[in-house]
């Protein structure tokens, strides 16, 4: 239990009458990579970002390390429009804006690149730092912070060093190439120092080479950063080979889970995904 | 390292353009005959406050990317609290006649021995420019805490509805006491109090432009100063992508709110600058096509660069105050070139109002053909640097190759 770094309880997300999340329930132990997958429309991302503060769940709890970071019962008008289970199980209310979120330790990347286009490499990792930083705006203007400053600077620095994007620190970030870009996006996450780092389709758009790199890439971040990585992917190539649990979302339940081998082999699953229940056999 | 070592040739760079036009406003005040050449002394006052305000526009619309067009507010309520605590005790009656005295029972060069001695008029106006900004500042505040939840366009009409709402409520009658209703606050310092005198009240030096340079480019600075901080980036950040920001940890209520004061803070000295410029602070004055004037100088300029707004501003005041004013002007000709004509030949088209048509079709072909404003999103010490590299090729030899390459990617 104490090793769970991240544990979501039954969350559902509903949009009006449309329930994206129902009732899902996964946890995420330290230094594990799981992988969260699912069909188009399977709500995915809605789940990744009811854990990081963008939407607030209409129920469901979630916690990191322990600590309650979103709790919510339906309230309101969602009490009698309400499809999901459990609305009592929740008691209280928990809400962060995403900022604190991700200061107490998730740090995530985009489904869609959102880097800082029009600034530098280096200042998009710069940025990360600037939530842990002391100083407060006067201090800043008046450059009494150069001790700071300067280790914020060389902290970020190190981070593009150890990632092989030192080289490229003073180009404008829009102007990378695409893999280059995704691998920014998570170096600019690291930079955030999480404990836990989501990624949204990583390799989405990326050629069988690049995805081989970015397998390489996540496992070493893993094993550099002491990092628990929980991702959604579309390849299952990357998924099958990196992942250590693997859950199976489709219309937002939970249809299967377990290790990618129990995951492939899972009719449901072949069902989701292919539509058709006869091919389970190959 | 070598960020750092860019960022001080810059601040060099930036710190001899900002002494050599302190130095240049002296010299032309103190050269150029005051009485042929007014004209010409208004546009760099007028130039130098307007460059102020386009800066703190500039931080708000294009270094944090909210679209506000509340400036003229933040300018009245500037200019208002600077006029209100610089007028001298002895003045006020004159100023208030018609409400019987006002509710301000002090002046602040007053408090520091009146401002015809050096100490009260230094003090008493800076303070005064100060509590300008402070006042401003904490409107915003206020301001900011529903406008700021909202986005684009419709941030741009709040704050628009602000700025017209306060214009009216400081022309409200009831008021009078302390805004001295829609009548015009005078008698306050201005820069040409600045002016060294001697024992008999001859003139001995001219400072006014000197002052205004040096007030605006003090906070221009600071300005730069913010925007290439750590809390500048944030903006910047913001400005990039709101969702990402808040990913990566910023406060996105606070940073825009802090945005938001800080370039009311410097809109309001503005104000207070520009009631000093126009000897008399009046609410009609700030109107919406003043906050229109200082947008076209941040577009103009650049969006996202203050080089460029402080270069915009003084083109645009040049070419709409004295550039093109003889458009504006009806024009017979009796001669041309020398030799005499039969009849006189009244110029077509030229007429009172004429100018402005003229100056919108300027503006129209400079957008065309600078997209992104003058300096885009450059800074000056950016484009030396570069037209710097570009002579550096222009004349180095093709035969020789010697030379230290790997320099160009500045």
């Amino acid at each position: 239990m104490a090793d769970t770094v991240l544990r979501l309880e039954n969350i559902t997300m509903q949009f009006g009458g449309v329930v994206a999340v129902n009732d899902l329930s996964l946890h995420v132990d330290r230094g594990e990579i799981v992988a969260l997958i699912g069909p188009n429309g399977a709500g995915k991302t809605t789940a990744f970002n009811c854990v990081t503060g963008v939407y607030e769940p209409t129920n469901g709890r979630v916690t990191l390390l322990g600590e309650t970071i979103v709790e919510n019962h339906p309230q309101g008008k969602m009490k009698t429009q309400y499809l999901g289970q459990d609305p009592d199980k929740f008691p209280h209310v928990v809400a962060h804006t995403p900022d604190v979120i991700t200061q107490k330790g998730i740090a995530r990347t985009f489904q869609n690149i959102r880097l800082f286009g029009a600034l530098t490499v280096f200042e998009n990792v710069l940025i990360a730092k600037h939530m842990r930083a002391k100083q407060n705006f006067l201090s800043a203007t008046f450059r009494l912070n150069r001790a700071e400053e300067k280790r914020m600077r060389e902290e970020a620095a190190a981070l593009l060093a150890e990632q092989d994007l030192y080289q490229f620190k003073d180009e404008v970030a829009s102007s990378l190439p695409y893999g280059l870009q995704r691998r920014l996006e998570i170096a600019r996450a690291l930079a955030a120092g999480p404990k836990l780092l989501l990624l949204d389709e990583p390799a989405a758009g990326m050629n069988p080479q690049e995805t081989q790199e970015l397998t390489d890439f996540i496992r070493k971040i893993r094993a550099e950063y002491g990092l628990t990585v929980f991702m959604i992917e579309h390849h299952m190539d990357l998924v099958m080979q990196i992942s250590d649990r693997i859950y199976v979302l489709d219309f937002g339940k939970l249809i299967a889970k377990g290790t990618p081998q129990e995951v492939q082999n899972d009719p449901r699953v072949i069902e989701a995904y292919l539509g058709v229940a006869d091919d389970a056999e190959n | 390292m070598i960020a750092q070592k860019k960022n001080k040739t810059g601040l060099f760079i930036a710190l001899v353009v900002a002494a050599a036009l302190l130095i240049l406003a002296i010299v032309l005040e103190n050269t150029l005959d005051p009485i042929k050449n007014t004209i010409f002394f208004t546009v760099l006052k007028k130039g130098a406050v307007y460059a102020l305000v386009a800066c703190s526009m500039n931080l708000l619309n294009g270094f944090t990317g909210l679209f506000s067009l509340g400036q003229a507010g933040f300018m009245l309520l500037g200019a208002y609290t600077y006029a209100t605590l610089t007028i001298p005790m002895s003045a006020k009656d004159s100023v208030y006649y018609l409400y019987g005295g006002t509710v301000f029972r002090f002046s602040l060069p007053d408090l520091f021995g009146g401002a015809d001695k050096p100490l009260g008029l230094i003090l008493g106006v800076l303070l005064a420019l100060v509590c300008a900004g402070i006042v401003a500042a904490a409107v915003a505040w206020l301001i900011g805490l529903p406008v700021l939840r909202l986005k684009s366009d419709y941030l741009a009409i709040a704050t628009l509805g602000f700025a017209e709402i306060i214009r009216a409520v400081f022309q409200w009658d009831k008021l009078g006491p302390v805004t001295n209703g829609a009548n015009a606050l005078k008698s306050f310092p201005t820069f040409s109090s600045f002016n060294l005198k001697n024992a008999s009240g001859e003139v001995t030096l001219r400072l006014s432009i000197f002052v205004a340079f040096l007030l605006a480019a003090i906070c221009i600075a600071l300005i730069l100063l913010l925007i290439n901080s750590s809390y500048g980036r944030a903006f910047k950040a913001i400005r990039e992508d709101e969702v990402a920001a808040e990913a990566m940890g910023i406060n996105l209520a606070k940073h825009k709110r802090l945005s938001f004061c800080i370039s009311s803070f410097f809109a309001g000295v503005g104000g207070g600058m520009f009631a000093m410029f126009a000897n008399q602070a009046q609410a009609r004055n700030f109107t919406t096509a003043m906050t229109y004037e200082i947008l076209l100088i941040v577009v103009i300029g650049g969006i996202g660069s203050i080089s460029g707004s402080c270069l915009a501003s003084f083109l645009y005041v040049a070419a709409s105050e004295w550039w093109l004013r003889f458009l504006d002007k009806e024009t017979t000709l009796t001669h041309i070139f020398g030799f005499d004509l039969d009849q006189p030949f009244k110029v077509p088209l030229l007429r009172n109002g004429f100018r402005m048509v003229v100056f919108s079709v300027v503006i129209m072909i400079v957008v065309l053909f600078f997209r992104r404003g003058l300096m885009g999103d450059k800074e000056l010490p950016d484009v030396l640097r570069r037209f710097g590299a570009f002579c550096k090729r222009l004349f180095r030899r093709p035969a020789k190759k010697t030379g230290k390459g790997g320099e160009d990617n500045g």
